[in-house]
């Protein structure tokens, strides 16, 4: 028996049945973002005063991911108008563009994430807290390239960037930072300006270091949401990619054979993409801006 | 949606050229603004959130052809945004008395 409505719209709802299927989906996952987003929105509002990191994430790598999934948006709906038109070729330029730039947003994204994985925070005998880039880790010593230090209390990822250093000197915390890097731990951990404009590496004993953790999900509430809600934003981009790469590919064959519901999936893939296009819109602004 | 003849969907696609273009200074105005010393983090917050809005508009509207759908479609995220509202408002609601130490030094 042959499934009905499969390219043909129903008479009373106008809509085939794929059509309907992706959009429940994406019913289910605008609850399930907007599950993660009233999660952030408690945990933010629910942290001591100060203590929630700002201006952690780096704002230009955000704003070119940002308009890699915005360019990418464009050519799926340019690509299924050249089906529309009867362009195949054009079609697989367009949706040539689309993976391209998945790919592009999760590399970007992977650079990012392992940006995080290799920045430690250290927490010194001295009631010091010093972050940096891990560089040289030994039984004796661990080396700490651009290191940021501020009295543990501060809290994990502590800037008074932005706003506050912004207004007295308009420049951020390094520079401050790297001056009080000079002397931690008894006299162990020494800071050695490579003369990098004027970032240095810190030598820290390991006798000296009372916790040690790196930037990942594990680290406090604050990476724990960005980790969760950009890797499931990115596991989004890379099963669209994937459905997106299929019906480009191997799924192309359709083409010949149906060209009618061959433009139907590509229809709905497309609209799956645009909703990962959507979240990311709020994402970017939340997590990286504000 | 419509828009099925070739005149229509050329007229389309000069549309998608066109939200291409406002989302890419949507996304220009959103960094800017959040570099513009407000007094405080709520109007900031809300500058950002409003021009995402705006943007989000823009891509569920023509790109995903809400502004033109079969009523089944609406029916069906016009629950899915009563029941997001919904959430947020309960998020709201649980301001007075939010989880505490979600982010303790």
């Amino acid at each position: 028996m042959e499934i009905p409505f499969v390219t043909e719209p129903r008479k009373d709802t106008g809509l085939y049945n794929a059509k309907v299927g992706i959009w429940l989906f994406l019913a289910s996952e605008v609850m399930l973002f907007g599950g993660f987003f009233s999660a952030y929105i408690l945990l933010r509002v629910g942290s001591v005063e100060g203590a929630w990191p700002m201006g952690l994430l780096n704002v230009p790598i955000g704003t070119f991911n940002t308009l890699v999934l915005i360019v990418s948006s464009v050519t799926v709906v340019l690509a299924w108008s050249a089906l529309k038109l009867n362009q195949f070729g054009k079609y697989k330029f367009y949706q040539a563009i689309t993976i391209l730039c998945a790919l592009t947003f999760i590399m970007v994204k992977s650079f990012e994430y392992r940006d995080k994985f290799t920045h430690y925070d250290v927490v010194l005998n001295n009631g010091t807290r010093v972050d940096g880039h891990l560089v040289e880790r030994t039984d004796d010593h661990i080396v700490l390239s651009h290191p940021v230090s501020y009295p543990a209390e501060k809290g994990i990822g502590y800037r008074p960037t932005a706003i506050e250093e912004a207004k007295k000197h308009g420049h951020p915390s390094e520079e401050a930072a790297s001056s009080d890097s000079e002397d931690h731990g008894d006299g162990h951990a020494e800071a050695h300006d490579h003369g990098h404009g004027g970032h240095g590496d810190m030598t820290i004993a390991v006798s000296d270091i009372k916790k040690m953790v790196n930037w990942g999900p594990w680290a406090n509430t604050y990476f724990a949401i960005y980790f969760t809600m950009t890797a499931l934003h990115a596991l989004h981009v890379i099963g669209g990619a994937l459905v997106i790469a299929y019906l480009w590919g191997p799924g192309a064959k359709m083409w010949k054979t149906d060209p009618e519901r061959y433009t139907n999936r590509v229809e709905v893939s497309g609209l799956f993409w645009h909703f990962v296009d959507l979240v990311w819109i709020f994402l970017f602004p939340v997590l990286y801006l504000l | 949606m419509s828009g099925h003849t070739p005149e229509e969907i050329h007229q389309e696609v000069s549309r998608y050229l066109k939200v291409f273009g406002v989302l890419i200074i949507g996304t220009i105005v959103t960094v800017l603004a959040s570099y513009l010393e407000l007094p405080s983090m709520a109007p900031t917050v809300a500058l950002a959130l409003f021009i995402a809005t705006i943007k989000g508009f823009f891509v569920a509207g023509y790109f995903m052809h809400l502004m033109d759908e079969k009523k089944m479609i609406y029916g069906i995220m016009g629950a899915t945004v009563f029941f997001v509202v919904s959430l947020m408002f309960l998020t709201i609601w649980a301001m007075g008395d939010p989880p505490t130490n979600t982010i303790y030094p």
